[in-house]
């Protein structure tokens, strides 16, 4: 099982990226499961995600505490050091930030060496590809070429279910650039 | 066919296979979605004929359904938590009439302290309001029991709820299997009216009856509760051999071969039990679940010999009856009664509180060694509680409860360390 | 309306028998062959404005559908003598589902027969005031305002009867009840409170608002008829005298009602799509008082310790009602 936490604020489309991920998974012929934690529903207030994607039936229902994979959608949330919490020791997380991930200070990762980190400046990329600076689905582009959890393909199609029309095309654009960036620029794994 | 949907949409494909002539709608967190997808499924001439109508509170959505049951229409509406008890009125009124509606109800908890997320409290504190209960474990299981409410309620001439976890199912994107309309068509037949109004063969429904015939009548209603016993059973069984897949039933049993220890729950909270029990079994523990589909009625022989070898039974329930502890528990010690059975009850995920694997593995653990409290509160927070109570002592006007202890969680977690998800204490 | 006019010399009620007016012109209820949709053999007290009210209007509104007519009932006096377990007295389809929600459970029947493409049966609900002003009064704006196909028939006795007199939000001024004892300084009901459900009822902006009366039987049916003309939400409130609440002699029932309105206390009006359209107007008016002292409910405002100012600010409702409604002829 590959467990996905997205972490954003309300407005951000964390929940939407969640569901098109198991969209996506369940077009591959796999299980999913996403749902989401609210915290007080408003506009800005840190919102969470959870995504599973599984080969065989999924019959947990409690939020992911030890993710295997962790999106942090805003950057502000970063200095919530629990943000973290529970990640997998050779997990992987992607940050929407034009930062490249050395110049960040992460101290909870700091004695997690084995986790590895990439960054991308999604929001920008959602700004060129669909007019908003709404990176949710853009980061899911990231997030497959980080962890190739999901083909590429399958993530465009999802995102054109979703979002059927130019903003679905726009959209899995999006994706698109996010995953050759994080591709590119994707440490080796040691 | 498969589709990868929310649950509330699942929802609202599935009642609209079930052809609903009426459709009345208010809106309440968790369930919103439901009635939402419906009414663009009427809007756009999908679900036809269909009237669907936007009432001014619960207490009339299900007014509304009354007058159309009556009038021989196949109804639908869906509501959570305070609108459950908004028509509690019309809730017995429903069932003493006998009329054939079928409700969803997206499980909330119920305030005060308002709350909006997942727990029994709602369901549970309508259990006697005559309503056959019936729970759903995952979004397939909701569509399923949807369909089978239908033939229930109609075979019987009795309201059937199907109770849905808000958010942990309304809410959870999963793979589901959406039968056709032919098969649905050929598992429901058109609604035949035991009473109905016609203007061509009056009828009169709804008159006072006094001490002379009153039990009468209300056992005929238990009566039809000890039918469904049967009927649900039924229902399960021609569903699988017509739709291909096991599903409603009054119990499912899961690894109790053997067990000699059993957990039993209502709901979503069962796939976890699932994890939970086959970690326990991969470590030598002789433990098993059962899931509880009907509540209402009460399966008590289906239980009593699914678990007459086990020598423990531990209840998680999402529901805290001030005063008494669990029902859920109570129920079942009802249903062993005479046997040695010991039975523990956990309370767990009110209000929306996370129900942890590991939470739980720590309480059976707990159970298995006979030192679990009675009932025993997973992942309380006993400082926090004896924190308010200390508070509250020092003074007369100690202010609002919920208030102070939200004040004392949020300094108590200001920590930035605290993991953002819970964790097991 | 049609009108005829004819001379008679009869005393004090100007009502009209039946056999002094063309066939065209008599009432439903003088027919032969008339529906009884409410049958006798009901429990009504003797005197019982209401079971008078609810024969006329129910028949008028069944010969109206052709005899399609679904009838939805509140709790309260209507239903509790008119369905003694185990007989009752509807001869048409009827259903009793709670006290608040009568409104509601028409409006889904109505919904019922539009999906079953029956727009012909048409639906009337009808409870007493408690039931409409009160407790029933969220549904039945929710039916005014969605518009929906049910005509609405209050039958306002002017207090909680069935249950032993209490104030309801229609209870006029000064009026003693169980829940308004005519004791110390204020006795009976408050002034300055109330609900007027016609006004509210036209504010909706529904198709057809109407008031009616046990005085003018002819003037209801025709009323109820008219409603069944149109389609959408109607209402009609008729004022219904109760001897055992008011403290009258049920011999007095059709004579209250016609000073009632001869006093300006209780104005007869049409109102369709917001606005009035026509109203009775008073004939022989009368002073509050000739309407008030028939009553022991008002026996505390009369005698040794007489409530004059009690008495003018009655009066003073009377007055403002005449002066809003047009009530009087212009030669007055």
């Amino acid at each position: 099982m590959f467990q996905i936490r997205i972490h954003g604020r309300g407005g951000q489309g964390v929940v939407t990226a969640a569901e098109v991920l198991s969209i996506a998974a369940f077009m591959e012929g796999r299980e999913a499961q996403a749902f989401p934690s609210f915290g007080s529903e408003r506009m800005g207030a840190p919102v969470m995600a959870f995504c599973r994607i599984d080969d065989k039936p999924i019959r947990s229902r409690e939020p992911v505490s030890n993710p295997d994979a962790l999106i942090v959608q805003d950057p502000t949330l970063l200095v919530n050091a629990g943000l973290f919490a529970g990640i997998s020791p050779e997990g992987f997380v992607l940050i929407n930030t034009e930062r490249p991930p050395k110049s960040l200070e992460l101290p909870a990762l700091a004695n997690l060496p084995g986790v590895h980190v990439e960054t991308v400046a999604a929001g920008e990329i959602a700004r060129r590809n669909i007019g908003r600076p709404v990176p949710n689905l853009a980061l899911l582009g990231g997030l497959i070429a980080e962890t190739g959890i999901l083909r590429l393909e399958s993530l465009k199609q999802a995102i054109g279910q979703k979002f059927p029309g130019k903003m679905g095309s726009a959209n899995a654009a999006a994706a698109e650039e996010a995953y050759n960036v994080v591709l590119g620029a994707r440490q080796p794994v040691a | 066919m498969f589709h990868q949907i929310e649950g509330s949409l699942a929802v609202a494909k599935a009642v609209a296979l079930c052809r609903p002539e009426v459709v009345s709608c208010y809106p309440i967190t968790p369930q919103t979605h439901i009635v939402e997808a419906v009414s663009a499924l009427v809007k756009s001439g999908e679900l036809s004929p269909c009237e669907f109508v936007n009432v001014e509170s619960e207490f009339a959505a299900m007014s509304l359904l009354i007058g159309a049951s009556a009038a021989g229409a196949r109804t639908y509406t869906a509501t959570s938590s305070q609108g459950l008890l908004f028509m509690a009125e019309a809730l017995f009124n429903a069932s003493g009439l006998g009329l054939p509606i079928v409700m969803t109800d997206g499980n909330r908890a119920i305030g005060a302290p308002i709350n909006i997320w997942n727990d029994h409290s709602d369901t549970m504190s309508m259990r006697d309001c005559g309503w056959i209960q019936l729970h759903a474990e995952s979004n397939q299981e909701a569509i399923d029991l949807h369909i089978q409410a239908y033939k229930l309620a109609e075979q019987l001439s009795i309201p059937v709820m199907v109770c849905v976890d808000g958010f942990i199912l309304t809410h959870a994107y999963e793979k589901v299997d959406l039968p056709t309309q032919k098969q649905v068509d050929d598992f429901l037949p058109p609604y035949e009216p035991v009473q109905v109004l016609d203007v061509n063969d009056p009828v009169t429904i709804g008159a006072m009856v006094g001490p002379e015939a009153y039990t009468e009548v209300r056992y005929l209603l238990h009566h039809k509760h000890t039918c469904a016993i049967e009927l649900i059973e039924q229902i399960g069984m021609d569903f699988n051999s017509q739709f291909g897949r096991p599903s409603g039933g009054l119990i499912t049993s899961y690894r109790t071969e053997g067990a000699e220890t059993v957990i039993v729950a209502l709901g979503s909270v069962n796939g976890t039990i699932q994890e939970t029990v086959d970690e326990l079994r991969d470590d030598g523990v002789k433990i098993g679940s059962i899931k509880i589909t009907s509540f209402r009625p009460f399966p008590l022989a289906a239980l009593r010999d699914a678990l007459q070898h086990a020598k423990r039974v531990i209840v998680v329930e999402k529901y805290l009856a001030p005063g008494l502890g669990g029902i859920l528990a109570s129920n079942i010690r009802m249903a062993l009664r005479g046997l040695n059975t010991k039975v523990g009850t956990i309370v767990a995920g009110l209000g929306g509180r996370a129900i942890l694997k590991n939470s739980l593995r720590e309480a059976v653990a707990l159970a298995i060694c006979d030192e679990l409290e009675e009932p025993y509160f997973l992942d309380m927070n006993w400082d926090l509680i004896r924190g308010e109570i200390d508070r509250a002592g020092q003074t007369r006007r100690s202010g609002p409860t919920a208030e102070h202890v939200l004040r004392a969680l949020r300094q108590s977690t200001a920590n930035p360390e605290t993991p953002l998800v819970p964790v097991a204490r | 309306m049609a009108t005829d006019t004819v001379k008679f010399y009869q005393t004090g009620t100007f009502t009209v028998g039946n056999r002094l007016l063309d066939g065209k012109l008599r009432t439903i209820q003088s027919l032969p062959q008339r529906p009884n949709s409410l049958d006798s053999g009901h429990r009504a007290c003797q005197g019982c404005g209401e079971a008078l009210g609810a024969r006329y209007a129910v028949d008028a509104a069944y010969r109206a559908s052709g005899g399609k007519l679904m009838v939805v009932n509140a709790t309260g006096c209507l239903e509790v003598f008119s369905t003694p377990y185990p007989e009752s007295s509807w001869q048409v389809p009827w259903i009793h589902s709670l006290f608040g929600n009568a409104p509601a459970v028409a409006s889904g029947v109505a919904a019922a027969m539009k999906a079953k493409g029956k727009p012909h049966t048409r639906v009337v609900a009808q409870g007493g005031d408690g039931g409409t002003v009160d407790i029933g009064f969220g549904c039945l704006s929710g039916m005014f305002e969605r518009n929906d196909d049910v005509l609405y028939i209050c039958y306002d006795n002017e207090a909680y009867m069935n249950t032993g007199v209490q104030r309801s939000g229609s209870t006029p001024p000064a009026a003693r009840t169980a829940t308004t004892q005519a004791v110390g300084p204020h006795p009976g009901n408050n002034f300055r409170q109330g609900k007027n459900l016609p006004r509210i009822a036209i504010a909706h902006g529904i198709p057809y608002v109407a008031t009616a009366s046990v005085a003018d039987l002819h003037d209801l049916e025709a009323k109820v008829t008219a409603a069944m003309e149109v389609h959408g939400a109607r209402y009609l409130h008729i004022q219904v005298p109760c001897p055992l609440g008011w403290g009258a002699d049920p011999s007095h029932t059709i004579r209250l009602a016609r000073l009632s309105i001869e006093c300006g206390l209780f104005p007869v009006f049409e109102a369709r799509d917001g606005a009035v359209t026509s109203v009775r107007k008073i004939r022989n008016r009368v002073a509050v008082d000739e309407y008030l002292k028939l009553q022991k409910r008002f026996a505390h405002l009369f005698g040794k310790n007489a409530d004059q100012e009690a008495l003018r600010s009655i009066q003073a409702i009377a007055d403002n009602n005449i002066a809003f409604y047009n009530l009087l002829e212009a030669s007055e």
